[in-house]
Formats: C-alpha cells, sequence, structure tokens
C-alpha cells in the first residue's frame, strides 16, 4: 500500500483500514447473511433489482464524490451494460424452435414483427456468451473513453460536462426507440428466460444471482476502496480541489479524468448486466435522463464521497419508493420528492454525513487516544469540498 | 344494475348446441342463486372447491389486482381505465360479488415505468395472490408484465387497443387488435370518399408501425396507394415539416396514429397550416375522447377516429353506464374506447367464473373461449378462442364539443385475428 509514504500516525492508519474494513464485512454481512434469512425470495430479489443500481452509484462515487466530474448520464452505461447481456439472452430465447410461429424463425421476435428478414451483423457476436459478458464492460467503457477524450482533452468540465452527458442520454434513447428493428424500440428486450440452459425465471436461480450480484458489489467496493486509497485516488482528489495546482505539477490531468470516467463506466455497465439477469428484461427507460439523475440522487441520498454510504443511499431511496408506491399509490411521488428536498435541506452530505457528524464520533471516543475525527479519503469522509466541478 | 345480468336467451344465442344446453343448465341455475341469502352460495361454493390454487379468497371475499400508471406520463391516459374497472366491480359488488364472494381491489401504481409494471405484477401475484389483475395501457407495459403472468400463472384483462402478434393463455385482451380497428375503416372511407391515396404518420413505437404496416398491405391490395409514411418520437411537437409534405402529396386521407401528447401539437399546427378536416379527410386511430380533451374540439372537429366505442353510441347499456360513470366520478368525466374496455375486464372476469364455478387461473383460462356479455356499452361481445374480443368497428366524426357522431359501424361483430396471415 502506498500509505506508507504518509505522515499521519501509525495508529490512526491502522484504525481507519478497520473501520473500512469493518464497514464492508457489517454491509457483507446484512447482504448475504441478513437479508437472505429475513426476506422472502421476492423482495430479496427487489433488493438484488436495487442492488444493481448500487453499481452505478459506486462510480459516481468515485467520479463526482472523489474527482469532482458529475455525470448526468450513468444510464448511459447502465444501459448499454444491460443491453449487451439482453442480447445475448434474447438471441438463445431465440432459437428456431422457439419461433416457429414467425415469418422469419430464429430472431428475436420484435425483429420479424419490424419485417427483418436475417440477424443484423451486429447482434451475430452475441451468440457467444464470452463476448457478451466482455462487451458488458468493454462496450461502455471504450464509449466513455471516447466522450471523456474528446471532453477532458479539450478542458470542458464542470457543469458543461454534465449537461453533454444528459444529451447524450437523449441521444441514446431516441437511437434505440427509433431503431426498434434492431433494438427493440420502447418495449426494449423483453421475455429473456434462460442463459446457458439455465432457466433464470426461477426462484433458485433469483437466489443464485442475488448473491452473484451481492459478492460482485462487494469486490466492487473493494477495488473502489483501493482506487481511492492509491496514489491516483489522491491525485483524484487533488484535481477535484485544485484541479491547477495539479496541472502545473506536471500530471496531465486529462488522463486522470478519462480514466476515473471509464472506470465508473464499467461499473454502470456491470450493474446493468445484472440487472437484465435478474429482472428479465431491458428497456430504454433506464438509459434516458430521468433513471440517470435518480442514480445521482442515490448517490446523494447516501452521501457522495462515501462508498458504503451510496450503496445505502441506493437500497433506501428504492426501498422507500417500493413501500411508498405500495402503500399509497396516488401519493407516493410526492412523499419521495420530500424525501429528496429534505435530504438536500437538512443532510447535504447524505446519509454517510449523518454517520460522520453523530455516530462515529461516539464510537471513536471510548478507543484510548484517538479524538481527532479529521477526515480524509477514507469510506466515511465527511467534508464537501469547497470547490467541487459542478458548483 | 338488473340489466346488467346475463340474459340467458342471448347469451347463447349463437353457441353449438352441445355446449348450448351445458351453458343453458348453468345459466338456468343462476338467478336461483342470485335469491339465496349472503353466504348461502359461499356455503353451495365452498371456498376449497373454487380455489385450489391458494389464490387470495375467502368464505366472503376475493382478492383482485388494478395495475395502472396513477403517477407519470401515462397517468392521464390510465386514469380512465382506473375509473371504470373500479366502477364495474362496485356494480359487481352491488349484484352480491362473484360466486358469492364480494372483490376486494388492490391497486398498485405503474409509474408510466415499465420495470415496475414487473414489480407490481410480480407482487400482485406472488404476495398477495389476486385471483385477476385489471390494467396495462402501453405496449412495452404489456410486454414487460407478460413474462411475470406467465411464470407466476395469473390473470391479467388489458383494456388498450393494441398492435397484434400475440396471444397468451394468461391475458384477456378487451381492447381491439389492429386488424379488427383499422381494416373496416379503411374499407368505409374508401368507399363513402372514394380514397385512392394515403399519407401514414404515427408516433415512433411499436402500435403506430404495426398498425401502419397491416394498413398498408391493406391498402396496396386494394389497388389504392401511400403516398408518404412517416415517423416521430414520443413526445414530439414540430411537425411543420410532415404537414408541408402533406400539402405537396394531397393525399385523399390523412391516416394519423400519432399518441399522447403530440397530438395536441398535431392537430393545431394542421389547423394553423390551413388544412380544414371538414374538406381534407383525416382518418385516426388513436384519438378517443380523452386525448379531444387535450386537443381541443375546435381543432380536429370534422376529423374521423375508426375504433369500437364511442361515448355517444346510443343503446340502454351505453345510456346507463354513461350515467353511472360520470355519478361515480363527476359530471365533466369522460370515457374514452378504452376506458370502456377496462369496463368489460371485471365482468367478464365475472362471467368466466360463474362459468368456470371456480377462480383457479387454469379453469378461468379454459372457460374465457365463448363468454358472452350482453351488458357491454358497446353492444355485445363475446371472447374468442384467441382470448381477444369479438366486437364492432365503428366510425365516429369528432364535433367541436369533444364528442363523436358514430356516421358508420360494421353490420357484424369482427372476428379478431391477432396474428394475421398476408399482413405481416
Amino acid at each position: 500500500m502506498t500509505r506508507t509514504s504518509q505522515s499521519r500516525p501509525r495508529g490512526r492508519l491502522f484504525g481507519r483500514i478497520d473501520g473500512d474494513v469493518a464497514g464492508i464485512l457489517l454491509l457483507a454481512a446484512l447482504l448475504i447473511v441478513v437479508l437472505p434469512l429475513g426476506l422472502d425470495i421476492f423482495r430479496l430479489n427487489m433488493v438484488g433489482k436495487y442492488l444493481t443500481y448500487a453499481f452505478v452509484a459506486l462510480g459516481l462515487v468515485l467520479c463526482w464524490g472523489s474527482a469532482g466530474i458529475l455525470s448526468l448520464g450513468q444510464g448511459i452505461f447502465f444501459g448499454i451494460g444491460g443491453y449487451c447481456m439482453a442480447m445475448f439472452l434474447k438471441l438463445e430465447a431465440s432459437s428456431p424452435e422457439a419461433t416457429k410461429i414467425q415469418s422469419t424463425p430464429g430472431i428475436p421476435d420484435f425483429m420479424d414483427w419490424n419485417q427483418l428478414k436475417a440477424l443484423p451483423w451486429f447482434w451475430e457476436p452475441f451468440h457467444s456468451l464470452t463476448f457478451a459478458t466482455v462487451a458488458v464492460v468493454a462496450v461502455p467503457a471504450l464509449l466513455a473513453f471516447i466522450v471523456g477524450l474528446a471532453m477532458f482533452k479539450r478542458r470542458v468540465g464542470g457543469v458543461y460536462f454534465a449537461i453533454i452527458t444528459q444529451a447524450f442520454a437523449a441521444i441514446l434513447t431516441i437511437l434505440i426507440v427509433g431503431q426498434q428493428g434492431y433494438t427493440g424500440g420502447i418495449n426494449g428486450i423483453t421475455d429473456l428466460r434462460t442463459l446457458k440452459g439455465w432457466d433464470i425465471r426461477t426462484d433458485e436461480a433469483k437466489l443464485v444471482l442475488y448473491f452473484v450480484n451481492a459478492a460482485l458489489l462487494i469486490g466492487c467496493i473493494l477495488l473502489c476502496l483501493y482506487v481511492r486509497r492509491s496514489k491516483l485516488g489522491r491525485i483524484l482528489v487533488a484535481l477535484r480541489d485544485k484541479e491547477d495546482r495539479v496541472r502545473f505539477s506536471g500530471y496531465d490531468v486529462a488522463n486522470f479524468k478519462i480514466f476515473v470516467f471509464c472506470f465508473a463506466a464499467a461499473l454502470s455497465a456491470v450493474g446493468g448486466a445484472m440487472f437484465t439477469l435478474q429482472v428479465g428484461f431491458m428497456s430504454p427507460s433506464f438509459v434516458g435522463i430521468v433513471p440517470s439523475i435518480e442514480m445521482v440522487i442515490y448517490c446523494a441520498v447516501g452521501g457522495r464521497l462515501s462508498l458504503l454510504g451510496a450503496v445505502y443511499g441506493t437500497l433506501l431511496v428504492n426501498w422507500a419508493k417500493t413501500m411508498l408506491s405500495e402503500s399509497f399509490p396516488e401519493l407516493w411521488l410526492f412523499a419521495m420528492g420530500a424525501l429528496f428536498i429534505g435530504v438536500v435541506m437538512v443532510f447535504p452530505n447524505g446519509l454517510a454525513g449523518l454517520y460522520q457528524q453523530f455516530i462515529a464520533p461516539r464510537l471513536r471516543r471510548p478507543v484510548a487516544g484517538r479524538a481527532d475525527a479529521a477526515a480524509g479519503v477514507d469510506a466515511g469522509a465527511p467534508i464537501i469540498p469547497p470547490h467541487t466541478a459542478a458548483d | 344494475m338488473s340489466s346488467d345480468k346475463i340474459d340467458a336467451d342471448k347469451l347463447t344465442g349463437g353457441l353449438p348446441s352441445p355446449l348450448r344446453r351445458k351453458l343453458l343448465l348453468g345459466m338456468a341455475a343462476l338467478p336461483a342463486i342470485g335469491l339465496l341469502p349472503r353466504g348461502a352460495l359461499a356455503q353451495a361454493l365452498p371456498t376449497d372447491a373454487v380455489n385450489t390454487t391458494k389464490l387470495a379468497v375467502t368464505d366472503s371475499t376475493v382478492k383482485v389486482g388494478i395495475l395502472h400508471s396513477t403517477t407519470g406520463t401515462m397517468a392521464i391516459s390510465e386514469t380512465g381505465s382506473v375509473q371504470a374497472e373500479k366502477l364495474a366491480i362496485a356494480q359487481i359488488n352491488e349484484m352480491g360479488g362473484v360466486l358469492g364472494r364480494k372483490i376486494e381491489v388492490i391497486q398498485e401504481d405503474g409509474a408510466s415505468d415499465w420495470p415496475t409494471f414487473a414489480e407490481k405484477a410480480r407482487k400482485l401475484l406472488v404476495e398477495d395472490k389476486v385471483a385477476a389483475v385489471f390494467g396495462c395501457w402501453t405496449s412495452a407495459s404489456r410486454k414487460a408484465v407478460l413474462p411475470v403472468f406467465e411464470q407466476y400463472n395469473g390473470m391479467l384483462y388489458y383494456p388498450t387497443f393494441y398492435e397484434g402478434l400475440e396471444q397468451s393463455k394468461n391475458v384477456i385482451y378487451t381492447g381491439q387488435e389492429a386488424t379488427q380497428q383499422i381494416l373496416a375503416g379503411l374499407d368505409w372511407v374508401t368507399k363513402e370518399k372514394g380514397a385512392k391515396t394515403f399519407f401514414l404518420i404515427g408516433s415512433d413505437y411499436i402500435w403506430p408501425r404495426t398498425s401502419n404496416k397491416i394498413a398498408r398491405k391493406h391498402i396496396e391490395m386494394h389497388g389504392q396507394k401511400v403516398v408518404g409514411e412517416e415517423y416521430f418520437p414520443l413526445g414530439h411537437t414540430q411537425f411543420n415539416s410532415v404537414i408541408n409534405k402533406i400539402k405537396l402529396t394531397k393525399p385523399d386521407v390523412i391516416y394519423a396514429s400519432v399518441v399522447g401528447g403530440s397530438n395536441v401539437a398535431f392537430y393545431k399546427q394542421l389547423k394553423a397550416a390551413g388544412i380544414d378536416l371538414n374538406k381534407q379527410t383525416l382518418m385516426t386511430i388513436s384519438v378517443t375522447e380523452d386525448e379531444m380533451l387535450g386537443i381541443g374540439g375546435e381543432n380536429i372537429a370534422g376529423a374521423y377516429a375508426c375504433m369500437k366505442y364511442f361515448q355517444s353510441l346510443k343503446n340502454p347499456n351505453n345510456e346507463k353506464f354513461v350515467a353511472a360513470f360520470k355519478k361515480m366520478w363527476g359530471g365533466e368525466s369522460v370515457i374514452g374506447d378504452v376506458t370502456q374496455a377496462g369496463y368489460l375486464g371485471p365482468w367478464l372476469w365475472k362471467l368466466t367464473a360463474e362459468k368456470a364455478k371456480s377462480f383457479d387461473i387454469d379453469k378461468i383460462a379454459a372457460a374465457s373461449a365463448g363468454i358472452e356479455f350482453t351488458g357491454a356499452p358497446e353492444g355485445y361481445v363475446r371472447v374468442h378462442e384467441n382470448h381477444h374480443l369479438w366486437s364492432k368497428t365503428r366510425v365516429g366524426r369528432a364535433r367541436t364539443d369533444g364528442q363523436f357522431d358514430v356516421v358508420f359501424e360494421t353490420a357484424d361483430l369482427i372476428e379478431p385475428n391477432p396474428f394475421p396471415k398476408g399482413y405481416q
């Protein structure tokens, strides 16, 4: 670990590592033991769906929280990841036997409705699960690389970058809806059945997918933690707080920004692919502006500087959404609006900020001699920097 | 509501005789059942017998779900369906419920969001174990919930006119599929207006595209010509370029399947461009009384709409229905095609459960074919083996007050044909 070069006291260093690891262990215990024991398969599957958004929120913590790059288009990458997986599953569900009532058997049903006579060339490789899995991560990362290259090399940042990402989200939605013969249009790619012959619609499959999803999420949190603690992570914070100084120190700022943007895109895409597997379809309604902004809200509610906070924020917002809409079908949107306003007005640093402000000091006091509650870049950092790119 | 009760003679009028005899026997018993005190029927039909698959049925109640968007962009369209379904359920409960059991409604909000529809459908079927669900509006929401209904074996009554190309054991389609709605209207406009050329315009998604595909085949089959075909994204509001094309090509008929808010812009811009719908024939398959509220009667008066139901239909069923609807939901409310189709759902389900003497989904699915509802506001409907409805198609002419004058209706019921040969 590059930590050794830090001038902080060793005791504090170990204390902080323990804090992060303990937090992750606690989350892991919650996701892997408590929730599966406490919830029936229907609710557990819903939690699994929420957790796929947590991948996006994790990416945003790095991209927005650490590096100060606010992207309002993370739905693009979530969507592309989900579509890559959905294309593979759809091809498997469209075997010639299963689709023999179509005028052209063997192609997905929506292509048949749109008078396509053969599978388009870019669908062909998605017969292979290996290709599809690689594409889930590679296609969004590549797109993020191109967008990042075009933006950051020209020093486009801050609110302009946010608006451009939003425009990309709108463009992609229109493209998907408009090319319905190739993409399934506004209906999306629906009725996905099996993964290599394994029926993903059964309760057992849902349980297995939930655990795979939870394990992947924990893995991604560890990966993010590693990135944040590396020298790279600290450069990201530095360029958020004083970009010019970093540039004058000889770093190519754009490269770091491109990296973190691609990284966040890849994380979102993993979430998208898991979403498709657990929910059983993918549609342009996850790609557009509204879902992209919702994903930023999950991150904001949890605390944009905190990896664990983002996960809890995602769970909390989605859980509230489901519960409120079940209990008050006509009023729940108002309740959600009130919740968001409340978050911004009362605790702008999100759940993690609340934890850091009220709970963490009480936990720390008994531990001998560590009175300083000063924050660094750990999993529960409280301080919003004075100047962020979004300002 | 006595006239809504099943008229046994009419009901069996068109059925082959062995089935007819069985039905007559069953139906003859029904009035007697109606006379029994409440609870007696439940004893006559014990819960164990009518519910072998652990649905939410007790000795006195049965739970059903309503799954529409009450929030989001689709709420304005779906609210009418919710109201109609609740009205039907209230009327059925007033008559003593279904198989002696009062209907309890669990309403869920799909929030104009397809995955939410899927989530709520799963909740209704898995957690609440409802005996039937009345819901969905857009094709996308139906496509999202369909695998859920098939997996958990639920029953969905879907009210919207739609593109066809679908048939499921677990869905009853109470709206028209595309060929039912389109072909008769095209034939009428050809005969009445001598139309030779058509300009097709629609919103860009599966329903308008499929509808126009069917329309184009039918038009070309009869030696007529399509002079233009254009699609616009949902929510699009700039129609000036296509209106210019319409002016250049001078089609005999503009054939429109623009949906939602885009309609307002489209008809206002047509009027502003000087196209008088009293002189230029326009036929729409997407504007009901509900859409007219937004468009404004003065902007669309003179246009023809082709569907199966108009609020102004003159028949005793419809007069009762309109009066009951306004009494329950306010005198200002209007009733469009889909709202009426929503009203059919609970009634068809009730009739089917009484024929099957069971709430079991498999028995309901099997008993659905041949179910007839003589109390339908649109007149009389019958469920086809393919789970769509036999229904008449009508052409209405838009008036400035937001209603339609019915100018044509087919003589016979039109057979639903979701997979039309020669039109794909």
